[in-house]
């Protein structure tokens, strides 16, 4: 058992605080995410020279060979700093797929590309009426070309390219490499209520490049696993420093003469958001742990998001109650920690669709036990 | 990172099952299962068989008969014996006066104490709670005035657990009333049969008697039962609490609740199939599960990061989470029950909780008693409150 970081992965940590915190207070956050592109193309090229970008994907494909416990370790500094560049819509999922599906040739351009920061992908799967965990994949490819729209795609506003799922005339789900440029794709840009972007990408006989042969659906899910832990990892950040942040008002603030934090009705509840915030920690680092095992389970998948969304409603909850109103401005950063984690938690299964999966197989086992 | 078992852990783990199944009795483990333990019996016997082996007080200095484990090794221990269906060491003898005489008693008391208190030879009661110090315990009043080589001890002690058992009590008392409260209280032994004791049951809301209030009246103490130093005993206190609340939270035994639960449910039919088919049944039980797991890996953190020996506040959410757990898996027990569970015994008062003779099932019958006896684990050990106020002070600083 062991559970601190390695000396590299504290040092990785380090690093990207480093970067992230010198880059963001919560005034260059508004101005930067009201920008069109909504994130820094600067911060983005110091993420690459870091090795950021590059961190998961083989150093045969230019990457830094790093895995999924290094992954957690950015993704929980992303999620404290509330940084908005989209590593995980536009280089790690896409990258994902590509580097377990592509021949050797695409995939070197890909990786590579992706890692200096001169690509951005996005992963076009998800279509309208689609809740996780149901995706109907009705876009077709025929002869290799696709027909289809696919909705809620992280980042699509930007990618050059596009991961697509698409239905085969056998049935199957094949994945495609098609060009944001190509004829017959369109895409409707948007803001989300985290002040990310992404898009509506509508495929009308688009010409895509087939990744690899074979139903890709396994792919998809071991992909899917992955980037919810990454998600978790980044709640964890997130509601951990949500947690510092409301501490420190609880000690500063005063009211009736005194500081809050003279007020019991007040600290016990900072107590259990303590608690909260240490169960999903928990529950996030056990995550991370069976990948990093090469155990991509969909059902612990399921066990650390349902923790991770109860924890991070909870604990984002009462960081605005307990800051009172100024916890409701745009100025002050928590109301934004609540937001991402809302966002984080409708993102591949929230805790009530994560529930119902362990419910519906709650006769599989006796007891759940750890190892 | 690495959250797996070494081999050499998952060898040892393998070997404390071994000894557990076949060593202690069976139907001292059927008993413990079904919520019927016989006391003292069965935990005398069990005890005794395990201290054969020298593993009943692993916890303990290795030189007061402990085990040099590791504190993943001592976390398997405590989960295989209740998997296994081990009945709980008593608290008072493992982990309260047996580790405190070992760390402040004198060589005489060691030599004196330590085997019997390890083999249950002598069952030791805790003085500790009066009717005026619950949670602010350091404002306890029972008095021991020193006169010549004795202590002569009066006021009254409340909520001695199994009391009616015990030999021996050990207690706190004031021996300075005229300092800050902490500073005026000493860690005294008391023997049971000294005269101007008296121990009345206090029956509680499961109809049964495990808790006890005494009364001492001129009772004469040997000042060579006094442990540490006179006014020391606020600091031995602060000890043995820390010692409780490690392994207070009990995951093993709940694990075994909620599997037992999950049983039973799928054992009950309805019209649309079984209880466990129930959607809100389930889904209350993969809930628990749930929490329980994350529970769970958050005691290994602490575990993991405890090898220096250092009490841990983050033992203080074990504590809060782990109580929380065990109360939320009785109720659901309760539930699954539900009118099953409303005949408790035979229309005679002494007639014991699971004996009324009707269709409902005896483990029906016991599930309520124990839903509401398990209200107490929120409040003894340092009650919800009193963890909260540990975490706020000493890991968030408020």
């Amino acid at each position: 058992m062991e559970f601190d970081l390695s000396e590299e992965q504290v040092m990785l940590r380090d690093t990207v605080r480093d970067v992230l915190t010198s880059t963001y207070d919560v005034e260059t956050l508004r101005s930067v995410t009201d920008t069109d592109l909504g994130w820094s193309r600067e911060l983005w090229n110091s993420l690459a020279e870091i090795g950021i970008l590059g961190l998961v994907f083989s150093e045969d494909d230019g990457g830094m060979g790093a895995g999924p416990e290094e992954l957690s370790v950015v993704m929980g500094e992303l999620g404290a700093s509330l940084a908005p560049e989209p590593l995980l819509g536009s280089v790690i999922v896409p990258g994902m797929l590509v580097a377990r599906t592509a021949d050797d040739a695409i995939r070197a351009d890909i990786i590579g590309g992706l890692s200096s920061g001169e690509r951005l992908l996005a992963f076009a799967h998800t279509e309208p009426g689609d809740r996780w965990p149901h995706a109907a994949v009705k876009t077709t490819a025929v002869g290799g070309k696709l027909t289809g729209t696919k909705t809620l795609v992280d980042h699509g506003d930007v990618a050059d390219t596009f991961v697509v799922s698409a239905r085969e005339t056998d049935g199957t789900i094949g994945l495609y490499l098609v060009a944001a440029d190509a004829d017959g794709l369109t895409r409707s840009a948007y803001r989300t209520h985290d002040r990310r972007r992404g898009a509506q990408v509508e495929l009308t006989g688009a010409t895509g490049t087939r990744l690899g042969s074979g139903d890709a659906s396994q792919v998809i899910s071991d992909v899917e696993v992955a980037t919810q832990s990454a998600l978790c990892a980044e709640a964890v950040g997130a509601m951990t420093r949500a947690l510092q942040l409301t501490v420190e008002y609880l000690k500063t603030r005063k009211q009736f003469g005194v500081p809050l934090a003279t007020f019991q009705a007040l600290t016990h509840r900072a107590a259990d958001m303590y608690v909260s915030n240490e169960l999903a920690q928990s529950m996030s680092t056990y995550f991370t742990a069976a990948l990093a095992d090469g155990d991509y389970d969909p059902i612990i998948a399921s066990r650390a998001k349902l923790q991770i969304c109860r924890s991070g409603r909870h604990v984002g909850q009462e960081a605005i109650q307990m800051h009172g109103g100024i916890g409701m401005t745009a100025e002050y950063p928590v109301g934004h920690y609540v937001s991402r984690l809302t966002a984080i938690s409708h993102t591949l299964g929230d805790a009530d669709s994560h529930l119902a999966r362990l419910s519906g197989s709650v006769s599989e086992w006796d007891m759940v036990t750890v190892g | 990172m690495q959250l797996r078992f070494t081999p050499s852990e998952e060898a040892f783990r393998t070997e404390l099952r071994e000894f557990f199944t076949t060593e202690i009795p069976e139907d001292i483990r059927r008993r413990n299962a079904e919520g019927k333990t016989i006391y003292p019996d069965d935990i005398v016997t069990t005890t005794q068989i395990l201290n054969k082996r020298g593993i009943a007080v692993p916890a303990w200095p290795v030189e007061a008969g402990g085990q040099d484990w590791t504190p993943v090794q001592h976390h398997i221990w405590r989960e295989e014996m209740a998997l296994n269906f081990v009945p709980d060491l008593l608290p008072f003898n493992a982990g309260m006066v047996g580790p405190v005489i070992a760390q402040f008693g004198n060589d005489a008391q060691k030599e004196r104490f330590l085997p019997i208190t390890r083999n249950l030879d002598l069952w030791w009661c805790q003085g500790f709670s009066e009717p005026e110090a619950g949670s602010d315990l350091a404002s306890l009043k029972t008095r021991a005035v020193r006169d010549g080589d004795h202590y002569v001890v009066n006021g009254q002690k409340t909520w001695t657990t199994l009391g009616q058992f015990a030999k021996w009590i050990f207690m706190l008392v004031r021996t300075d009333p005229d300092v800050k409260k902490q500073a005026g209280i000493s860690f005294l032994l008391i023997d049971l049969d000294t005269p101007g004791i008296e121990m009345r049951p206090i029956q509680l809301i499961d109809g049964g008697y495990e808790v006890n209030e005494v009364f001492f009246s001129d009772v004469r103490v040997p000042v060579e039962n006094l442990v540490g130093e006179e006014n020391q005993g606020w600091t031995i206190a602060k000890f043995l609490l820390g010692n409780e609340r490690s392994g207070i939270a009990r995951v093993g035994y709940t694990k075994t609740k909620l599997a037992r639960a999950k049983k039973l449910a799928s054992e009950i039919t309805t019209p649309n199939g079984t209880l466990l088919d129930d959607p809100a049944i389930a889904s209350r039980l993969a809930d628990l599960e749930n929490q329980l797991l994350a529970l769970e890996i958050t005691q290994l953190r602490v575990v993991a990061g405890s090898a220096n020996g250092k009490q841990n506040p983050a033992s203080s959410l074990l504590k809060l989470r782990g109580s929380e757990l065990q109360q939320e898996a009785m109720e659901l027990l309760a539930d699954i029950a539900g009118p099953d569970s409303l005949p408790v015994a035979g229309v005679d008062a002494a007639d014991a909780n699971g004996t009324a003779d009707v269709a409902s099932p005896e483990w029906a019958q016991l599930t309520v008693p124990t839903y509401l006896n398990y209200r107490k684990v929120t409040i003894y050990g340092g009650s919800s409150e009193v963890q909260r106020q540990i975490i706020d002070k000493a890991v968030l600083g408020l």
